[in-house]
């Protein structure tokens, strides 16, 4: 028989908060974590606001060693481990001192790219005719793998250890990932997560696409404005989240809280078929990873509550918002609650996902609807579709029990989980 | 440079690389990297270009490769201190 599937562990580093009790409290009350980027003004960029987490040196002391620290060059590992060692106690897990790996432990944390800036020194020294100089932690940084490489290390997980890579859907997808891992009894309980990047190199891209508002660089907290008339692209931020995933009975044998059970979802790619390209979704496809993760999770579209959207504050909100509505058949009034953290904390590319899920997770743990920021002026594309009421801008205080959370990425890939509060039964 | 000062430097060099800091503590010329010291293999070459860096030195691959405890350590950095003199 399949097993049921919960979490009972967060950790989060977001530009809004370093844990979860702050990150919490920012969503709750809409606080920002977008500030002016001097290093992307003097390097010239168009968008010149961004979000990254602010962690002191005496917080990442906690996590790394004296020399794990001599060289560290990758903010994405740094997030990835803080986030996932966070997760790790939260779920009151211990950390393994014997020297049998814990064997139905594991790890799915994704991300885009791996310790850029260690590459990017790395890159200049070759090319100095200086190999030799690099050290020895060129590759354990910059591998994709280099998150969980990190993290099982100083855990101990003995399951499968691996890094997935879906570009803004990586998240989303890491969680089903394990949830899927469980339900199918391979392990008991795995950490699913996602990293990213900080900084110009990882962002420039994004910059020279004209995805990035560049209006608001005099006004950063007001940058990032998901489903607004004047929303004008996405602001780049970084992050990582966590989730500790565990078999149901495992989670009672241990007396573990619990915070939310995973009842299903899906993943899948529009194929660059259609309308689907490099970076535009197929909507088809889009509403069809919906509607199989309702089918999967063996809900309603009914039961659904709050839909935590994607929402990047690009011109494609309004797509989106037109494509929950035809998976779900639900519109104007009878459309679920729905909100979007980018307005907050940004775009935090491949973390964005998992950010996304511990949000949508604290929601139902914690009975609030999170307000929607920076989106005081809706887009009357979405206004068409569903009732203003459904897009909150200030925090509501109501028990929800069933999320649907998707985010989409480059490529034209999805994913969607359906999140349900957990009540002791 | 006398041994025992640059047994010192070289303790000051390896301290981030070992967890063992009590065998740290009786290094002599004897102490073996690996074994003694436990420090992970893969940090060799990264305790080689601190060493380069503080002696203002540059070691060949195949002074690296007999680099494994502190007298062969030492010897090395003495030949080359010697080399850039002359």
């Amino acid at each position: 028989m399949d097993n049921r599937v919960v979490i009972t562990g967060l950790g989060v580093v977001a530009p809004n908060g370093n844990n979860l009790a702050e990150f919490t409290h920012a969503i709750k009350n809409g606080v920002s974590g977008i500030k002016f980027d001097e290093e992307l003004a003097a390097l010239n960029f168009s968008c010149q606001i961004s979000g990254k987490p602010m962690l002191s040196a005496e917080r990442i002391q906690n996590y790394f060693t004296e020399l794990e620290l001599k060289n560290l060059d990758s903010t994405g590992i740094l997030y990835g481990v803080i986030a996932g060692m966070d997760a790790w106690q939260d779920a009151g897990l211990a950390l393994n001192e014997s020297d049998e790996p814990f064997y139905d432990y594991g790890a799915i944390f994704g991300t885009g790219t791996s310790g850029i800036d260690k590459f990017r020194k790395a890159i200049y020294k070759i090319d100095e005719l200086q190999v030799k100089r690099l050290g020895s932690t060129v590759v354990s940084q910059t591998m994709a793998s280099g998150i969980t490489a990190y993290l099982s290390g100083k855990i101990g997980l003995g399951n499968q250890v691996t890094t997935n890579s879906s570009a803004c859907a990586t998240g989303t997808e890491s969680l089903l990932m394990a949830y899927e891992r469980i339900k199918a009894g391979q392990a008991t309980c795995m950490i699913a997560g996602s990293t990213s990047d900080s900084g110009p190199y990882i962002w420039g891209g994004f910059d020279a696409m004209k995805v990035c508002t560049y209006k608001h660089n005099h006004e950063p907290e007001k940058g990032s404005r998901p489903m607004s008339t004047s929303a004008s692209g996405f602001v780049p931020s970084s992050g990582a989240g966590a989730l500790v995933v565990e078999s149901l009975s495992h989670a009672l044998q241990r007396g573990a809280k619990i915070y939310a059970e995973v009842l299903g979802g899906n993943v899948n790619s529009g194929g660059q078929r259609g309308l689907g390209t490099m970076t535009a979704p197929n909507p088809t496809a889009v509403q069809h990873c919906i509607k199989n993760a309702i089918k999967n999770a063996q809900i309603d579209a009914k039961d659904i509550d709050l839909v935590s959207g994607h929402l990047t504050a690009t011109a494609k909100d309004a797509l989106e918002i037109e494509n929950w509505v035809k998976a779900l058949n639900r519109s104007g009034k009878d459309f679920p609650y729905i909100n979007g953290i980018k307005g907050m904390i940004g775009h935090t590319l491949s973390a964005a996902g998992s950010i996304e899920c511990v949000a949508a997770v604290m929601q139902l743990h914690k009975n609030f609807i999170m307000p929607n920021v920076n989106c005081e002026d809706l887009n009357p594309d979405i206004e068409k579709l569903i009732d203003k009421s459904c897009v909150p801008t200030q925090l509501i205080n109501q028990r929800i029990s069933v999320v649907a959370k998707a985010n989409f990425g480059f490529g034209d890939v999805n994913a969607c989980v359906i999140l349900k509060r957990y009540d002791n039964e | 440079m006398n041994n025992e000062k640059m047994i010192n430097d070289l303790k000051e060099i390896i301290t981030p690389y070992t967890e063992n800091k009590e065998a740290l503590n009786s290094i002599t010329e004897q102490t073996d990297f690996l074994v003694d010291l436990k420090i992970n293999s893969a940090n060799l070459v990264d305790i080689i270009l601190d060493i380069e860096e503080k002696f203002n030195i540059e070691i060949d691959n195949d002074s690296m490769a007999k680099m494994l405890n502190v007298k062969a350590t030492i010897a090395i950095i003495q030949e080359k201190l010697a080399a850039n003199a002359g």
